[in-house]
């Protein structure tokens, strides 16, 4: 089977100016460095890492959004066109975006029912009364009743948005999905309601998601993938179990042990010391290093490669197999 | 740790109405909370369930649109409606806030030396080369390194963990005896929120100030204090030992929010929503608050709010199905 989604090698390059404007030097900051990785249709990759790390841009990237610096995204077989030209027009029919703040991916002076056709509207598709009629089912689909379709936003509750939004982006049968922090601005008892909503939904119709969130716990929910980034590039990639219950990067490794719970005991917390580095400042060799408690002199020098290990998952670590 | 020696404060029947100019709206219902000397009590809730609201109010920093009733008791005096000069003397010096986001809560146009100093000039009467002396001693306290230069810095100068060290520096200036800390690790990547946390223990290990973590995660709750007060739609509905709290949840509700987070460890389990959605305060059912929702609901819930009603010696509930 070959993958619905294939990225390899992706990279953004932004020039930023150091120091204030005009004396500062340009220094190049890489927020997605060669990540490469696949997406079969019906799965979820599960993209996690705090903030700054490039998972936002990678998504952006996989949508054409931000046109990459270097390295190729495929859909389907296909290489993604460049943004803006009718082609990338037609297969961005295929894969939508949701973002983490329903409200200010809705527009507030439009009713519930207007936003949810309007994708079939941009992309001339069936007559008004083919549109809401698809659209009244969409709205069935993800949990809604009938009369949220003369709704305003801000009528809503924000669980009840996002449901809008996921709505909005399925009308057109996409076959991918990017969501990108899709629960994070939901209290806790409403994230497993939409958290239940994107799995039903996946069962039903063979979506593939893209799922970006910093909430480990929740990515484990709902992946078969997961892929740990550090400063743009991935370090860590294989089976949510696995991954979290053995960490073999030392980078993942603090960041499952610096989850809160009520299990703690159980388990030794590794504080890190310092902060993620500014992306422009990258760290020589490995970009984790400096915070490592492993690190030893090759980390400094060399940057790591992300290999595959004895069981099937990947790290890019040095000494992977001596500190899992 | 020290020892705990009687409630420090004690809130009681705590009410707060806000005046949205059409009518009056009831956020916080009667809250009988104490926090004892030197001890880490947790409440959570959901968003608009009253956590914040309890302690601006507490502290007379809810402004004139709200009403406050009930009492707030610090050293045997009432706080609610006592005269400003009173809370000026208690803000600060015996309770401090911290709060969700540090670099709203700094003031962007001033370097952190002069915000620190101006703390000590205010609760310490410090002043000069002391009160520098002083605010160095409190970076390097919250583990800021190069704390003679950082005194120099504007907070956009720091990173978000710095600056809420630097919040916890400026509460700690008044030596409180509690610091009320609202979501304090909210806007923080999970591996700061960790060192973020581990200083709070610290502090409060080495000084025997009492903490109120005010969160929304009850996992931060867990690892951090030792008794928590969950909180819905502007009632305390359940007052645990941690322990407890997970291992035998008594209210519906408590137990909904513990079905409805996924683990990180062992088998992959649906998750078991809560259904429905936490209700408006000026739109509350006439019972209690969360009997929409409840899967344990009888008719004798939509009557009247249930009283809270001790299950054990320190496990209070307030729910008649519990």
């Amino acid at each position: 089977m070959t993958a619905l989604l294939e990225v390899s090698n992706l990279s953004r390059i932004y020039d930023v100016r150091r120091g204030a404007w005009p004396f500062g030097r340009l220094a190049a900051l890489h927020a997605v460095d060669g990540v490469s990785f696949d997406l079969a249709a019906g799965r979820t990759l599960g993209l996690v890492g705090e903030s700054g790390c490039g998972k936002t841009t990678t998504a952006k990237l996989v949508l054409g959004l931000v046109p990459a610096t270097g390295g190729e995204v495929r859909i389907g077989g296909e290489s993604l066109p460049a943004a803006g030209t009718p082609a990338w027009r037609a297969l961005r029919r295929r894969m939508q975006m949701v973002y983490q703040d329903p409200l200010g991916a809705l527009d507030r002076r439009l009713s519930v029912g207007r936003q949810v056709m309007e994708p079939l509207a941009i992309h001339d598709i069936g007559n008004p009364a083919d549109r809401r009629e698809k659209a009244l089912a969409m709205l069935d689909a993800v949990g809604l009743a009938p009369h949220h379709f003369d709704r305003f936003p801000h009528e809503l509750s924000g669980g009840q948005r996002q449901r809008i939004v996921l709505a909005r982006a399925l009308m057109l049968d996409p076959q991918l999905l990017v969501c990108d922090e899709p629960i994070s601005a939901l209290d806790v008892s409403i994230q497993a309601q939409v958290v239940n909503l994107l799995l039903a939904l996946q069962q039903k119709l063979g979506l593939a998601y893209l799922f970006i969130s910093h909430d480990l716990r929740m990515v484990r929910q709902v992946s078969h993938q997961v892929a740990v980034m550090y400063l743009g590039r991935i370090v860590e990639q294989g089976d949510p179990d696995r991954l979290f219950a053995a960490p073999a990067h030392p980078y993942t490794q603090a960041l499952v042990s610096a989850i809160p719970t009520h299990a703690r005991a159980k388990r030794q917390r590794v504080v890190l010391p310092g902060e993620p580095p500014n992306p422009v400042d990258r760290p020589a060799g490995c970009a984790f290093h400096p915070r490592c408690r492993h690190a030893v002199a090759r980390c400094r020098v060399e940057t790591p490669e992300l290999r595959s290990l004895a069981d099937g998952r990947r790290a890019a670590c040095h000494l992977a197999e001596q500190i899992a | 740790m020290a020892e705990s020696t009687g409630a420090l404060v004690s809130l009681q029947g705590l009410t707060v109405d806000f005046d949205t100019g059409k009518r009056i709206v009831r956020a916080l219902h009667g809250i009988d909370l104490e926090v004892r000397r030197g001890e880490a009590l947790g409440l959570v809730g959901e968003s608009g369930c009253g956590k914040s609201v309890t302690w601006l109010a507490a502290l007379g920093l809810l402004g004139n649109r709200a009403r406050i009733g009930g009492e707030v008791r610090l050293d045997d005096r009432n706080l609610v409606g006592a005269p400003v000069a009173e809370l000026e003397r208690v803000r600060g010096r015996r309770i401090a806030m911290i709060f969700q986001d540090p670099s709203s809560s700094l003031n962007p146009v001033h370097r952190i030396g002069r915000q620190l100093g101006e703390a000590l000039r205010l609760h310490r009467g410090l002043d000069g080369k002391a009160a520098e002396a002083e605010a160095r001693r409190l970076l390097d306290r919250v583990h800021i390194a190069d704390a003679q230069r950082r005194l120099g810095d504007y907070p956009h100068e720091l990173s978000g963990g710095m600056n809420q060290r630097v919040m916890i520096a400026m509460a700690l200036a008044g030596q409180p005896d509690l610091l009320i800390a609202d979501e304090p690790t909210t806007a923080l990547d999970a591996t700061v929120q960790a060192q973020i946390l581990e200083l709070l223990g610290e502090i409060r290990r080495d000084s025997g100030m009492a903490l109120v973590l005010i969160s929304h995660d009850l996992g931060v709750v867990a690892e951090n204090t030792d008794r928590v007060c969950v909180m819905y739609a502007g009632r305390i509905v359940e007052d645990a030992p941690i322990d407890t709290v997970f291992e035998e949840p008594a209210h519906p509700y408590t137990r909904g929010l513990l079905a409805a987070l996924p683990e990180l460890d062992g088998p992959r389990r649906a998750l078991t929503p809560i259904a429905g959605v936490v209700p408006e305060p000026s739109n509350l059912p006439p019972g209690c608050s969360f009997a929409p929702r409840c899967e344990r609901r009888i008719e004798a819930c939509e009557a009247a709010p249930p009283p809270s009603t001790a299950l054990a010696a320190h496990h209070r509930v307030a729910c008649i199905r519990a």
